[in-house]
């Protein structure tokens, strides 16, 4: 027994003695490991820091200049009626498209997660499906349904429920259809991922407690849905707030959105002080929202999306 | 049928019709006005009335007899092509990276990868304009691929992080135990099994360079106009419908790319992706 713990005496003693280098070494070694690995983002960060991010730091400063001087000018100039107004239009037309997601995404989603696997992995295929066809196929194809002499006009002709052709697009209901057609996927697929991990033994204890099937769908699930659906509303309030493409072709003109007035301001009127200073109130309105959500429900959530 | 209980809450199919309905109207909503461009695109009249008067191909040789348009669509496939492998390589290398890397930067780092997604297109667009008219880049293919690797890098990143969250790294650190050196162990263990992500985040880079319009209408004129910026001013002008025709061909690629994505998925060596079918425990916990 004195032997082994004599044994043991050096072996710890030995160990000890060069532990201290090893473990030097040791911490040498992961320390210029962890930087070489990290270094490997640095090529992204890169491009996007100088592609993305650089041009965004002149617009900001340029929002503040007028020829050599520092300026508040072209922030004064945004109070004027014209901008405000397309503030407003912009807001509401932002609030209606997340509105209606909300009526036509809830169900749908709820419809897939209830249904079997395979079932609904063919209807999210069919939900995905929109998401990879291209933004301008589909209001290419909203002008030529919506049209005076379109589908939806003679359609609803034939059908004798209206006399004259509707005016259905390059306005804000054309507007509304198209924006509701492109943000719909965005709505339904976080929705979906937070249903599906919804423990239906919830429901089933609700409805043993004594809670009828309505009772429980609006005091159990829906509740336990929220992250899933405040995510949606986000990504679908915030990407409306800069959508440029559909309300440029579906409006024509008649709506005019914030993402517009900063795209006139350059192509029209070069005028980068103007266009730059809608740009950063845009930026701030966006990143706002994410932050003042973010700190309610945790921004892991909205950029997890589950 | 319809009165057989549907859930655990005992509501019957029946008196979830209206569900049924809404959701299949939804769908509908959904999908089918893509879908209606295809005949469309076959009619012989200018008039894009449905069901069409009669049939022709004649958009198409309209399509494939412009020599502009057929300069875009090669302009756009080239510049989607060559967007794809930036993004595919700088994304997959930083998603590694910050997966692997135990530095306090890498919250950070991930943090902007994220901001080109956050940042609204148009004002993303305006700078990159303003940057190029600077560096003699307006016009020309490498300014577009850039612009365009700079939107597709976020959702490489995403697509390929994700999947690190289902990978047990100690895979590689077997491999490095028994003499791989960390790239070796990176190229033989790891790459092989996340190679599903990789492979969907390289076609929704593609998908996302070729469908790009907002920074397009401001860097992509001249002869170096793309694909979506042409349809884009032909759509503000008329309803010509040659872009039936295109939008038909669109169409394809997204079915046949979207597809491809679901039958990867599908590969007996599939990765699971994360959070997909909860385990028991979790969905307890949850």
């Amino acid at each position: 027994m004195t032997t082994t713990s004599l044994a043991d005496e050096v072996g710890r003693r030995d160990h000890a003695a060069w532990k201290a280098p090893n473990e030097a070494a040791y911490r040498r070694r992961e320390r210029s490991e962890t930087t070489v690995l990290a270094a490997l983002a640095v090529p992204g960060l890169l491009l996007i820091g100088a592609i993305a991010l650089t041009p965004i730091a002149w617009l900001f400063w340029l929002s503040f200049r007028s020829g050599s001087d520092f300026t508040f000018e072209h922030y004064e100039r945004l109070l004027h009626p014209t901008y405000t107004l397309t503030l407003q239009t912009t807001f509401e037309l932002s609030f209606l498209v997340t509105a209606i997601c909300i009526a036509l995404g809830y169900p749908l989603a709820y419809l897939i997660s209830q249904v079997r696997p395979r079932l609904a992995g063919f209807l999210l295929l069919l939900v995905l499906f929109p998401v990879w066809t291209s933004l301008l196929v589909r209001c290419y194809a909203w002008l030529v349904l919506l049209q005076r002499r379109g589908v939806v006009n003679s359609w609803l002709q034939d059908m004798g429920l209206i006399d004259a052709p509707l005016r259905l697009m390059h306005n804000f209901t054309g507007t509304t259809i198209g924006m509701v057609h492109i943000m719909l996927p965005f709505m339904v697929l976080p929705l979906y991922a937070t249903m599906r991990s919804i423990n239906r033994d919830y429901m089933r204890a609700a409805a043993n407690l004594g809670a009828s099937p309505v009772k429980a769908f609006w005091g159990v699930f829906v509740p336990l849905s929220f992250p899933g659906l405040f995510a949606g509303i986000i990504i679908v309030f915030v990407l409306c707030l800069g959508f440029y493409v559909t309300p440029a072709l579906l409006g024509g003109g008649r709506v005019m959105m914030w993402s517009m007035q900063i795209e006139r301001n350059v192509t029209y009127h070069s005028d980068w002080g103007a266009a730059s200073a809608l740009g950063v109130v845009l930026l701030a309105m966006t990143l706002a929202i994410l932050w003042g959500v973010g700190r309610l429900i945790g921004f892991d959530r909205i950029v997890g999306g589950r | 049928m319809l009165r057989r209980p549907a859930t655990e809450t005992q509501i019957t199919h029946g008196g979830r019709l209206w569900l049924y309905v809404l959701g299949g109207l939804t769908l509908l909503f959904l999908i089918l006005p893509s879908l209606l461009v295809i005949p469309l695109s076959f009619s012989d009249s200018r008039y894009l009335a449905f069901p069409p008067p009669g049939w022709s191909t004649r958009w198409y040789e309209a399509y494939f007899d412009a020599i502009e348009w057929r300069d875009a669509t090669a302009m756009s496939f080239t510049a989607a092509t060559l967007t794809m492998v930036i993004s595919t390589a700088l994304g997959t290398l930083a998603a590694y990276g910050m997966h692997t890397s135990q530095s306090r930067f890498t919250q950070l780092a991930y943090a902007t990868f994220m901001l080109p997604l956050i940042i609204p297109g148009i004002l993303i667009a305006i700078g990159i304009f303003l940057l190029y008219a600077h560096l003699g880049l307006n016009n020309t293919l490498t300014g577009i691929v850039l612009a365009h690797s700079v939107m597709a890098i976020p959702l490489v990143v995403i697509l390929v992080a994700s999947s690190f969250k289902s990978y047990d790294m100690n895979q590689e650190m077997v491999a490095r135990s028994l003499g791989a050196s960390r790239p070796w162990a990176f190229l033989t263990v790891t790459l092989p099994q996340i190679k599903t992500s990789v492979i969907s985040a390289a076609l929704l880079a593609f998908i996302t360079s070729l469908d790009e319009v907002v920074i397009s209408l401001f860097i992509a004129g001249g002869d170096k106009a793309t694909l979506t910026r042409r349809m884009f001013n032909a759509l503000r002008d008329e309803i010509d419908p040659t872009i039936a025709a295109i939008s038909t061909l669109l169409i394809l690629i997204s079915i046949f790319l979207l597809g491809l994505t679901q039958l990867l998925q599908r590969s007996p060596n599939q990765q699971p992706t994360p959070g997909n079918e909860p385990s028991p425990r979790q969905s307890a916990k949850a």
